[in-house]
């Protein structure tokens, strides 16, 4: 179509404006019809989650959905309660235990670092961000679980068993495939990804709010602290935030090595599961209508809990964006 | 990756100094100076604890599975059954590999097109109402697990076409890829000067042939840059493929059959290999890891050599 | 160009019309066999039939073939009758279970100096899964065993969390012995566990299993054997303590049986059988037409013919692969089964079984 209008413009030089204005409207006609297609995906995202799940939110209502702690499919009983409890948990948790380091590696790159070590330790973050899920997954499998079971889990159980047996039910029968491998997991697997966002919000932060406060006889780390960090805070909350999206939604992994116990309550070294982990486990492998519906009704819980997540970096980016340079 | 703009500007006065920042005395400073060196060790142990365990999984990855990748069977023949391995008659991954790479080209095939075109709505026609929506759609999209994706795929693709395809995949995979692309596209539009559309408008030239034959061109590194990042997250993606493309154990019958029937993919087959009962199919399984992770990585590099292609010519 | 892309397409059919890919998913347990069979079907057919059959567990297997996603399905649960009639409705017609082997379940576990052979009885197995009996040290394990040294350590119950025809058997022994289990919890392919670690198919059993002292699992003999784990004897119906083993399991299924091979031989009358056992079906349809995964005559026809070799030469790869081979008896139903499948109203069935000379 496009070629066809070329060879014509040059031709017929008179009528070109009109022309012109015709391949106008067909680009932007084009170009509208791909971006609705985005937005028609996203909300047809909704609709086929919504739509497939609705037995299950009408049989159990939705409340009594999400707050169901029972998922047994032989009675045709369903709720996402222990998964969105296992979910909020690990992703929480693992953000908990990787933000700090990962702020920690933003600020040596951004500020410390000289120019080449900071390059070396960009380029293995940002590599490391790509590592698949399911690689990390086997590494989990073959390497962390069997040494966190014969050198945490199991001398930790034996010490309480006799120590403290107080702390037996929190810590639960030792299994190698539980919630702490699983947080201890998605945290590294987050951690490139906060480090990515905090590191940009550092750097973007003005010369001049350091030069000020380095011109008051600032040490390093204070001009980090009173000028740096307080600047940036916001897009590093909204950064940890996205990661928290991230760790609620990453699948593989934790499917791998969570244990997979659909039953509350859960324990430290107990087996947990997870929405994203259920869904897995269970899709290919639903007979009953009403449990495989149950599977999707899950989704469309974790589609809310997503949106949520989102809509919050993205209100908090565009609350503390300066000068319209929202994103 | 998003970057994420710059905090409130009136925060923290750089005028608020510490306690005793004025009163200078030397046992003060050499608290303060001590305090500076702790925390620049502190860094350097948190850059370590990141860096160090994620170093041991590519360590562990590579030497685990070497052996496998090392041998011309592997990328010759099909997995077949257990028993194959187990009474070490030849069986490899080539079926994987084949089928990955053709899932994981239509998959571009479909976002790139998609994706670039929602970027140009979004930086080229700026005024459009759709455009909020869409920045806030395509967001979301972006944040949504990928798992998600495939639950879509497998509504929209298999149920009607009666079975797992690799078709249904490559669009699970494009699902994943689009809202990267699109972002990215849009970001890197946004920075080409409008004083260039400006002078492309003015030598005569319609709005269509100025995006087309002057910024997108000159964006173009950014876009590529975009579409590899892409390309990079949704290659390692196993969650949506589980219900889409589904797996197969041999080499498809036919090449149509590849796009028409089940095939398998390296991630989704890491899934099984690894979670299988025969040491035979988990250093198969690490070989599968080994080649994802080339993968990543050669896609990865192809970035940073684009990128620096770039600042080389804006020299 | 026109007849370029015109050559290229009727090569691509012609193609298509030599070589035939047959679908097939479900049960994990005897996916190793299955998958065996495929790769020495393809070397018998010359290259010309492929036979991809994926383990996803035996829900999967029944789901996938009930919406018509794959050619046939492979399940150690039967089809019920709300099932069958759910396919009928559906415009399916009668759907076959055929017999391809038999699974036995195995109690698994992990115990630091105590070797294979642990002695259980049903209720015993089902004190434990209820979450009732939670040490090594109960009397209750220790009466079945005089003379064994148990650890003290706590049980950790290890089960599938997917659906999954091994939990099916286990389960349906479960129930039939223990009126407590009836009541709480029943039979499926997948149920809510009073207690205990999931892992993802036999797999992820056997593994964690093996990773965790104390943890008791239940997992097809071949993966325990493969897996070097130490299994229980379970004591049967007649009150004799049963070793696991291939003849055993095949011995289970010496009971009469229905002509449509639908029966549970778990807690088996026959005295010497292993008490959890039961059969692995092939899910297939009456009309093969009615299945949306198959297109083509040729595919009916290949499917059928692959289905016959698989009961009948193809029952030579079982044994040394730890399966078991299916009874005579059994043999003879499954061909009663074949000779009534047809497409489009053709008698394929009757014609692929006179072709090879039954």
């Amino acid at each position: 179509m496009d070629r066809a209008l070329t060879a014509s413009e040059r031709i017929r030089l008179p009528t070109r404006p009109i022309y012109r204005r015709l391949g106008d409207r067909l680009f932007q006609i084009v170009v509208v019809a791909l971006g609705l297609s985005i937005i028609a995906l996203a909300l047809l995202l909704a609709e086929v989650l919504f739509t497939d799940g609705l037995e299950p939110l009408r049989r159990f209502g939705f409340w009594g959905f999400l707050t169901g702690t029972t998922w047994d499919p032989v009675r045709g009983v369903h709720g996402t309660w222990p998964f969105l409890v296992g979910t909020l948990i690990t992703a929480i948790a693992s953000l908990a235990l990787s933000f700090f380091p990962a702020i920690g590696v933003a600020i040596f790159s951004a500020e410390y670092a000289p120019r080449w070590l900071a390059g070396i330790v960009d380029t293995i973050v940002d590599l490391l961000a790509a590592v698949p899920s399911v690689v990390v997954g086997i590494w989990g499998i073959f390497v962390l679980v069997p040494l966190m079971q014969s050198h945490v889990y199991l001398p930790v159980y034996f010490w309480a068993f006799e120590n403290a047996p107080g702390l037996l039910p929190v810590l639960g029968p030792p299994a190698g495939y539980n919630l702490v491998t699983a947080i201890i997991v998605l945290a590294l697997m987050i951690v490139p990804y906060t480090t990515a966002l905090a590191r940009d919000a550092i750097r973007l932060v003005p010369r001049s709010q350091r030069e000020a406060a380095r011109a008051l006889g600032a040490t390093r780390w204070e001009v980090m602290r009173m000028a740096v960090l307080p600047y940036a805070r916001g897009a590093i909350t909204a950064g940890a935030i996205l990661s928290l999206g991230r760790a609620i939604g990453e699948t593989m992994a934790v499917a791998m090595l969570v244990g997979n116990s659909n039953t509350l309550p859960f324990t430290f070294f107990g087996p947990a599961a997870t929405m994203p982990s259920v869904i897995v486990n269970e899709f290919r492998e639903a007979v009953e209508d009403l449990h495989l519906a149950s599977l999707m009704t899950v989704g469309f819980y974790l589609f809310l809990i997503s949106l949520t997540v989102n809509l919050i970096a993205a209100w908090l980016q565009r609350k503390l964006a300066v000068g319209g340079r929202s994103l | 990756m998003a970057v994420t703009a710059p905090a409130t500007g009136s925060a923290a006065p750089p005028a608020a100094a510490p306690r005793g920042l004025a009163t200078v005395t030397p046992e003060h400073l050499r608290r303060r100076y001590r305090r500076d060196r702790f925390m620049i060790g502190l860094l350097v142990l948190a850059t370590a604890a990141v860096l160090v365990p994620l170093l041991i999984i590519v360590w562990y990855v590579v030497s685990n599975g070497i052996s496998a990748v090392l041998t011309f069977d592997f990328y010759t023949q099909d997995l077949g059954s257990p028993a194959r391995a187990l009474q070490g008659r030849p069986t490899g991954l080539g079926h994987t590999i084949l089928g990955t790479i053709v899932v994981d080209a239509l998959a571009l095939l479909i976002a790139v097109p998609i994706g670039v075109g929602a970027g140009i709505m979004l930086s080229e026609y700026p005024d459009h109402p759709l455009n909020p929506v869409l920045r806030i759609l395509n967001d979301t999209l972006n944040g949504m697990p990928a798992i998600l994706k495939g639950l879509l795929a497998f509504s929209l693709i298999v149920k009607p076409m009666g079975t797992f395809s690799g078709i249904s995949g490559a669009v699970a995979l494009a699902f994943v890829m689009l809202p990267i692309i699109a972002r990215a596209t849009e970001g890197v539009l946004r920075i080409i000067p409008w004083s260039i559309r400006e002078a492309g408008l003015a030598l005569g030239l319609p709005r269509w042939r100025v995006v087309l034959n002057t910024v997108l061109p000159a964006a173009r590194v950014g876009v590529v840059t975009g579409i590899l990042i892409a390309f990079a997250r949704a290659a390692g993606e196993a969650a949506p493929l589980l219900f889409t493309s589904f797996g197969n154990n041999f080499f498809s019958s036919t090449p149509l059959r590849y796009l028409m029937g089940p095939v398998d993919t390296l991630p989704a087959r890491l899934y099984s290999l690894a979670i299988s009962p025969y040491k035979e199919w988990h250093a198969m399984g690490w070989g599968a890891a080994v080649i994802l992770l080339v993968l990543v990585i050669v896609t990865f590099v192809g970035t940073r050599i684009v990128t620096r292609a770039r600042h080389a010519t804006d020299l | 160009m026109r007849t370029l892309l015109a050559l290229a397409a009727s090569l691509l059919i012609a193609a298509q019309a030599q070589n035939v890919e047959l679908l097939g998913a479900g049960a994990t347990f005897p996916a190793p066999l299955v998958t065996a069979m495929a790769d020495e079907y393809r070397d018998v057919t010359g290259g010309r039939v492929t036979v991809n059959y994926q383990s996803i567990g035996s829900g999967g297997g029944i789901r996938q073939f009930t919406e018509q996603t794959v050619m046939f399905g492979m399940t150690e649960a039967f089809l019920n009758d709300a099932q069958l009639a759910d396919i009928a409705a559906a415009g399916g017609g009668v759907a076959f279970n055929l017999p391809i082997t038999l699974g036995d379940v195995v109690p698994t576990y992990n115990l630091p100096g105590v070797a294979k052979g642990l002695v259980f009885d049903g209720d015993t197995l089902a004190e434990i899964f209820l979450g009732n009996v939670t040490t090594w040290a109960d009397p209750q394990i220790g009466a079945l065993n005089p003379g064994v040294r148990l650890p003290p350590l706590p049980i950790t119950v290890v089960h599938r969390s997917d659906g999954s025809g091994t939990t099916n058997i286990w389960t349906s022994f479960l129930t039939k012995v223990s009126p407590a289990w009836a009541d709480r919890v029943g039979f499926a392919t997948s149920v809510n566990w009073p207690t205990g670690i999931g892992g993802n198919g036999n797999e992820g059993v056997a593994g964690v299993v093996q990773k965790t002292p104390g943890a008791i699992g239940y997992n097809s003999l071949v993966y325990a054997v493969l897996n070097d784990i130490a299994y229980g004897y379970v004591e049967n119906k007649s009150g004799n303590v049963i070793e696991p083993s291939l003849t055993a399991t095949s011995l289970a299924a010496d009971v009469p049986l229905p002509s449509d091979t639908r029966i549970l031989v778990t807690d088996t009358e026959a005295p010497d059988g292993y008490p959890i056992a039961g059969f692995a079906w092939m899910l297939m349809y009456e009309n093969l037409d009615a299945n949306n995964a198959i297109a083509t005559r040729a595919q009916a026809e290949e499917l059928l013919k692959f289905v016959l070799w698989a009961i009948t030469d193809g029952q030579d790869l079982a044994e040394p692969l730890s399966f078991s081979r299916i009874p005579a008896a059994v043999l003879q139903l499954n061909l009663d089964m074949i000779r009534q499948m047809k497409f489009q109203g053709e008698d394929l069935g009757a014609q692929v079984l006179a072709a090879a000379g039954y």
